[in-house]
């Protein structure tokens, strides 16, 4: 190692010998930024859960513009919209089709546990508008009460779905009706529902009695083959009142219901919050462990710099062991928060997952951290006489 | 340029403290010091021997008067000419402050890194001939830690002189050492004065040094009371 790091730097390693003089405490540095970092990680972890789980029901979906009642901030809240909307919008120019989006939510009752579904009800004719690997299943839901149900709905155990085809349905309780389940997709849990299940419109409507096509959630849009979808969103916007509907690509609809959740919700404010106290709590704990070190070997420093060394000696020295804290304490906190994620999401079925953009940008993060921690660390030494140090 | 003082001090006072606690520690030296001479700095604890030591050395800031070391006017210079002036000189002091992850071989190379990278192979050589001569020749790998204080000395020792230092500051540097390695240092310098001149400032209270010195000078409180040559 140190031979390593002396053809690195070109001169002796000393930060490295500085700290690995004393076993004790690089090991406890060590621990400390391998906390600070699980802490970011788990935060962000949660924060990115919340992220994903937020944008995953979208993928069910393929349309190109999403019109909405202007106070739904995401797929369920907020008013609903006048199916009227969806024959003005085919009257405009560059609409190819469109049809109504019902949600609601469901409780499907088992014997033992009960699970909430985020049902939604499409006209089984619009396969246009699902993702291509629902359009197979579509027509069978025109059959009433049956339905797709997701595979990896929370504290339901995986054999559950395992054996469900279309001549093997699983029959579901929910709303005092039954629901003959005929086939499988994969959305996964959410903050709020434990599982998705998908109908037609029809179905929909026997599920949820109080409601009526005439007043579906939102309004999906397809525009014609080569026509930009952001040039009919202006079109719409021009023809619906601003106050009452809204109009985005469907691209649009999904980020800003991710960033709804993360940054107005209280749960991802909280997380956000979460993260950034990890941060802080990081660069505190890295200063305190490169403050001390630089303390302690202050005499020893003030030696070096009466024998004229300069302060980006000292810098380098600090800098070397900011990146020795980073390198190796980043491994045990990454694979920690790996165990953690795993844990998380078993426990949960949130997505909690590491991405490699994400590892990146702590470890960068830690990086920075804990050097200009070392750099603050030194500065006491920048404006000191050697000979009031000794 | 042999007649060219290495050192030369002018209305030198300096005060430690501020507000009510602002004391005067030193009043007025003025003195020249000759290339190649070892002068040592004598007098009653307090008296201000380390203090005028530093501030000749460029280890403490001028605040009035002058000090030229070197042919640098101290007194006001820049960061960067202390840096540069620094590494010309070579400070032995009580405390060696070694650093303590470092082997004395290490410690002694970092004398001579200063300087430049350079030729490794060459550097690591010179500091070993240097604690050879100071008869750590067995002892190059030890950390200070397995030292005695007398053979970390002898490393602060080995590491100021390894860089042929043109003036050598020292503080009382063979307080840790036995009568003899203290006599072989002296030793040393002296004779460094003589081939190469090199210029030593010395505070000591050891009689047998005053013998080998060129000069003597008294401080008592913070004044030069007396100043003998040989
Ligand atoms: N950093 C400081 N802060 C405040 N006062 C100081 C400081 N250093 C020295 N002094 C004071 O300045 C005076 C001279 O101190 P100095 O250390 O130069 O004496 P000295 O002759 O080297 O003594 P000794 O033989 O004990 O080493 C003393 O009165 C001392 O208390
Ligand atoms: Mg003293």
């Amino acid at each position: 190692m140190t031979r390593l790091l002396t053809r690195l730097f070109g001169r002796m390693p000393i930060g490295w010998l500085q700290l690995s003089h004393s076993r004790a405490r690089l090991f406890a540095a060590l621990a400390g930024v391998a906390f600070a970092n699980i802490l970011v990680f788990v935060q962000l972890g949660i924060l990115g859960a919340l992220n994903s789980s937020t944008v995953a029901p979208y993928a069910l979906f393929d349309a190109d513009i999403m019109i909405s009642s202007v106070d739904a901030n995401t797929l369920t809240d907020g008013s609903n919209v006048a199916r009227q909307r969806m024959f003005q919008a085919l009257g405009i120019a560059g609409v190819a089709s469109a049809t109504p989006l019902m949600i609601g939510a469901l409780d499907w009752e088992d014997d033992k546990s009960s699970s909430s579904l985020q049902t939604f009800g499409v006209d089984p004719n619009a396969q246009r508008f699902v993702a291509p690997t629902l359009r197979s299943e579509l027509s069978i839901l025109q059959l009433a009460d049956t339905g797709l149900i997701d595979r990896l709905t929370r504290g339901v155990p995986p054999e559950v779905f395992e054996g469900i085809t279309r001549d093997t349905p699983l029959s579901i309780e929910a709303n005092g009706r039954t629901v003959n389940v005929t086939g499988t997709l994969a959305v996964g849990a959410g903050f709020s529902e434990d599982g998705t299940l998908f109908v037609s419109d029809q179905t929909f409507l026997r599920l949820f009695g109080a409601r009526s096509l005439g007043a579906p959630n939102h309004i999906l849009v397809k525009v014609e083959d080569g026509v930009s979808p952001d040039v009919v969103v202006d079109r719409l916007r021009a023809v619906f009142p601003n106050d009452v509907v809204k109009v985005n690509t469907f691209e649009d609809a999904a980020s800003a219901d991710r960033r709804y959740q993360t940054t107005e919700r209280p749960t991802g404010i909280i997380f956000g919050f979460g993260v950034l106290i990890g941060v802080l709590v990081g660069v505190v704990i890295v200063y305190q462990v490169l403050a001390t070190d630089v303390a302690d070997h202050l005499k020893e420093y003030a030696t070096f710099k009466a024998m004229g060394y300069d302060q980006p000696f000292f810098l380098g020295i600090v800098f070397e062991e900011a990146i020795v804290l980073a390198v190796f304490g980043f491994i045990p906190g990454l694979l920690c928060s790996i165990a953690i994620y795993l844990g998380l999401s078993a426990a949960t079925g949130l997505p909690v997952e590491m991405s490699v953009a994400q590892a990146i940008s702590v470890f960068f993060g830690t990086l920075a951290a804990c050097s200009l921690s070392g750099a603050i660390a030194t500065r006491r030494l920048a404006g000191a006489d050697p000979a009031d140090l000794f | 340029m042999r007649n060219v003082p290495a050192i030369t001090a002018e209305g030198l006072n300096h005060w430690f403290g501020t507000g009510e606690a602002r004391k005067q520690a030193v009043f007025d030296v003025n003195l020249e010091i000759e290339r190649g001479s070892l002068t040592i700095l004598m007098g009653p604890s307090g008296s201000g021997k380390t203090t005028v030591l530093t501030l000749l050395g460029c280890l403490r800031d001028v605040q009035e008067g002058s000090v030229e070391l070197l042919d640098t006017e101290l007194n006001g210079a820049p960061e960067p000419l202390l840096v540069a002036t620094r590494r010309r000189l070579g400070f032995i002091f009580q405390a060696h402050n070694l650093h303590e992850s470092l082997s004395a071989e290490q410690n002694v190379l970092m004398g001579l890194q200063v300087h430049g990278k350079g030729d490794a192979h060459k550097q690591l050589e010179a500091s070993r001939h240097v604690l050879g001569l100071v008869g750590l020749g067995d002892r190059m790998n030890y950390l200070p830690a397995n030292l005695s204080g007398g053979q970390k000395q002898r490393v602060a020792v080995a590491r100021a002189l390894v860089s042929n230092p043109e003036v050598v500051f020292a503080d009382e540097p063979t307080a840790a050492l036995d009568k003899e390695s203290g006599m072989t240092v002296v030793q040393m310098l002296k004779a460094l004065g003589k081939t190469r001149g090199t210029t030593t400032v010395m505070v000591t209270h050891d009689n047998r040094i005053l013998d080998m010195a060129d000069r003597i000078i008294v401080l008592e409180e913070g004044r030069i009371v007396s100043d003998t040559r040989k």
